[in-house]
Parts: structure tokens; C-alpha cells; sequence
């Protein structure tokens, strides 16, 4: 896991957006063990008091559960899957949206930009 | 450790003759984390560390380490890294390490072989053939080896080419232990070593200007603490 932080924005909740995106992308998978927190601070160089917050931030988030003595492990939980995806579509319709509006294009055209370039970019994958 | 304080400092005056290196300070170092002291030349950065670690007696106020006061048994809890060079120029780098040996109960010789190959450093090697990285390198093998609670660095970072910053701050992420260290660093290089700190003290004119947990930092104000820096010393 190579992590580009950013550095205007809490390591933390990057660290934890990271880890949705794999689920998404399943390059993890529910139920799947997570690295050990001192394994993963070496992994993506970051301070370990750093990883504890994300991991027990995402236990709050009830995203992952600590097993006593067996490690911290993604929940299987297929409502939880599905709120993810919606949440990480959401903010990035959301992003795009703004944009589109910042720059004066009114919700029809917004709407039309987007069926017109995924006309184009299936002319392009086919 | 949550919580905890490693470091109390209050109302913490220094005088030198003709200037007020701290003004009255209050500060709490929370135990178990790494702590970014951050501020322009002369802001009194190394003052307070230099008190933390015993080294300079404060004029006025207090300052009390894992609930003591500074007392010399304390230096066996405490290792200092100063900015100043003080090894000896015709020494060898093994030999070094044998003095601090000889010198703190809690240096670790292995510890200190394991750092030095990771430093990609030599015991064979002669201090004053080494270049200025190689020296701030040696400077963190012997501070990082000896295992104390409290862990003080003065300006690790300071005059060394990038490669071996970075080498030194990998050094200290990779040994440093949360459970039972607490780490102060002093440094200018915000921009490289910002993603390690847990807490923030930015210091200007013998005063603290603002103060706190980094991601809460980036959170509040959106920015990175590189950018708060330049925000809060303009």
C-alpha cells in the first residue's frame, strides 16, 4: 500500500480513505486481516500513534473489528460494503458537481456533459 | 499512555543578559508521542529543550519530567541530542560508541550496530573524515540507541544534504517505540518532517503561538503544518 498524503488533510482519514478504496476496488476483501499497526507505520512510513488513530477510528466506524490477540480485521458486512460505495460515489459526484457549477453550467448541461463523454469513452474502449 | 504528560513546563522564564530567551511559557509534552518544536532562529527552541534535558537552569518557573524535578539520576532517562558537534575529531566511530557505553547504563551497543548499518556507517570510520551528513547520522545512532523514555533532538536535521535527512527520519520512525518513548524534535525542515509529528509547539520570541494534535491542525485550518507555519510567522 504506497500512500501519497496530502498534506492539508488529517494523515489519519487518509489512511482510512485508502483502505475503503481497496475494499471498493477489492484489492481487500471483507473479512480479511489487516497488517499489524507497527508493520503498516514501517510499510507507509508514518508515526505509529498515527495508525492507532486510524484503526481505532475505523473501529468506532465499526469498518473493522480487533480480535484480542489475533489482529484487526475487515468486518463482513455487506450493508457496510454497500454504504461505502454509495458514500465514495457520492463525494466524487459531489466534487464534480461543484466544479461544473463553479464554473456556470447549469444543471441540464451538467447532465448532458456527462452522457455525451460517456458516449466518448465507450467509442474509445469498444 | 493516552493522555499522559511526559514533559510540564510552567510559567518557565530564561534570561540572558540583555534579551528574554523565554517569556513565561506554560506547555504540556504529551507522553508517548513525537512533538514537533517548530519556530525562527532564535524563537528559544533550544533553550527549552536545553532546560527539559538539564542543561540550562531556568530563571524563573518549572519544569517537571515524568513528575520529577530535574535531577541529575533524570539524565539516565533522557537522551539529548544537541545541535553542536562534540565528538571527539580522532576518534573512530567504534570507539565513539564505546565511550557511550561506558558513559550511559542504558546505551545499547547492539542497537547501536543495527542503527549504524541502517545509517550505512562504518565503526572503522574516522569522525573527522566524516562529512556533515555522515556526523548528523552518527548524531542519531548514539542518541537513538540508548533506551530512554524521553528522547530530546535539537535540530537534527540542520546543514545536512537531503539524503541523509530523510535516512534520519526513517531512523527515528523505525525505532522509535509509542509505548514507551516520548519524543521532542526540534526542526526548520517542516515540509519533510510534519507527517511524523503528533503534536505540534510553534514558539516565536520566547512564546508559544499556537499549539496542538497535527491532524487535528490540518483538519481545523486545511492546510498542512508547513503552511500554518508560514501563516503564524509571517
Amino acid at each position: 500500500m504506497k500512500i501519497n498524503f496530502d498534506a492539508t488533510k488529517p494523515i489519519y482519514e487518509q489512511i482510512i480513505d485508502q483502505i475503503k478504496k481497496m475494499l471498493i476496488r477489492q484489492e481487500m476483501s471483507p473479512g480479511e486481516k489487516l497488517p499489524s499497526q507497527r508493520d503498516l507505520a514501517r510499510l507507509i512510513e508514518v508515526n505509529p500513534n498515527t495508525i492507532q488513530r486510524a484503526y481505532r477510528e475505523m473501529e468506532l466506524l465499526e469498518l473493522v473489528e480487533t480480535r484480542r490477540g489475533k489482529g484487526t480485521f475487515i468486518k463482513e458486512d455487506e450493508k457496510m460494503m454497500s454504504e461505502i460505495r454509495r458514500e465514495m460515489a457520492r463525494d466524487a459526484a459531489n466534487k464534480f458537481i461543484e466544479e461544473m457549477l463553479s464554473l456556470g453550467f447549469s444543471q441540464a448541461e451538467i447532465v448532458t456533459w456527462i452522457e455525451n463523454e460517456l458516449v466518448d469513452l465507450k467509442k474509445h474502449t469498444n | 499512555m493516552e493522555d499522559k504528560i511526559a514533559v510540564e513546563i510552567k510559567n518557565l522564564v530564561k534570561k540572558y543578559p540583555g534579551v528574554n530567551a523565554l517569556k513565561g511559557v506554560d506547555i504540556n509534552f504529551p507522553a508517548g508521542k513525537i512533538t514537533g518544536l517548530i519556530g525562527p532562529n532564535g524563537s528559544g527552541k533550544s533553550t527549552m529543550l536545553k532546560s527539559i534535558a538539564g542543561l540550562a537552569r531556568p530563571s524563573e518557573g518549572e519544569i517537571s519530567v515524568f513528575s520529577e524535578k530535574p535531577h541529575w539520576k533524570l539524565k539516565e532517562r533522557i537522551a539529548f541530542l544537541p545541535e553542536i558537534n562534540y565528538f571527539y575529531k580522532n576518534y573512530t566511530i567504534g570507539r565513539m560508541l564505546k565511550l557511550y557505553q561506558s558513559q550511559f547504563t542504558t546505551f545499547s551497543q547492539e542497537k547501536a550496530l543495527e542503527l549504524l548499518d541502517f545509517m550505512n556507517l562504518k565503526p572503522g570510520l574516522i569522525i573527522k573524515n566524516l562529512s556533515k551528513g555522515m556526523v548528523g547520522r552518527l548524531k542519531l545512532v548514539l542518541t537513538m540507541a540508548r533506551q530512554v523514555p524521553l528522547i530530546i533532538m535539537d535540530e537534527p536535521l540542520a546543514g545536512i544534504d537531503p539524503k541523509s535527512r530523510s535516512r534520519i527520519l526513517e531512523g527515528i520512525i523505525n525505532e522509535y517505540n509509542a509505548e514507551e518513548q516520548t519524543i521532542i524534535l526540534s526542526t526548520h525542515e517542516v515540509l519533510e518532517a510534519e507527517r511524523f509529528f503528533d503534536f505540534v509547539i510553534f514558539l516565536e520570541n520566547g512564546e508559544v503561538k499556537l499549539q496542538g494534535d497535527a491532524d487535528d491542525l490540518r483538519a481545523e485550518h486545511s492546510k498542512s503544518i508547513q503552511d500554518l507555519v508560514k501563516e503564524v510567522f509571517i
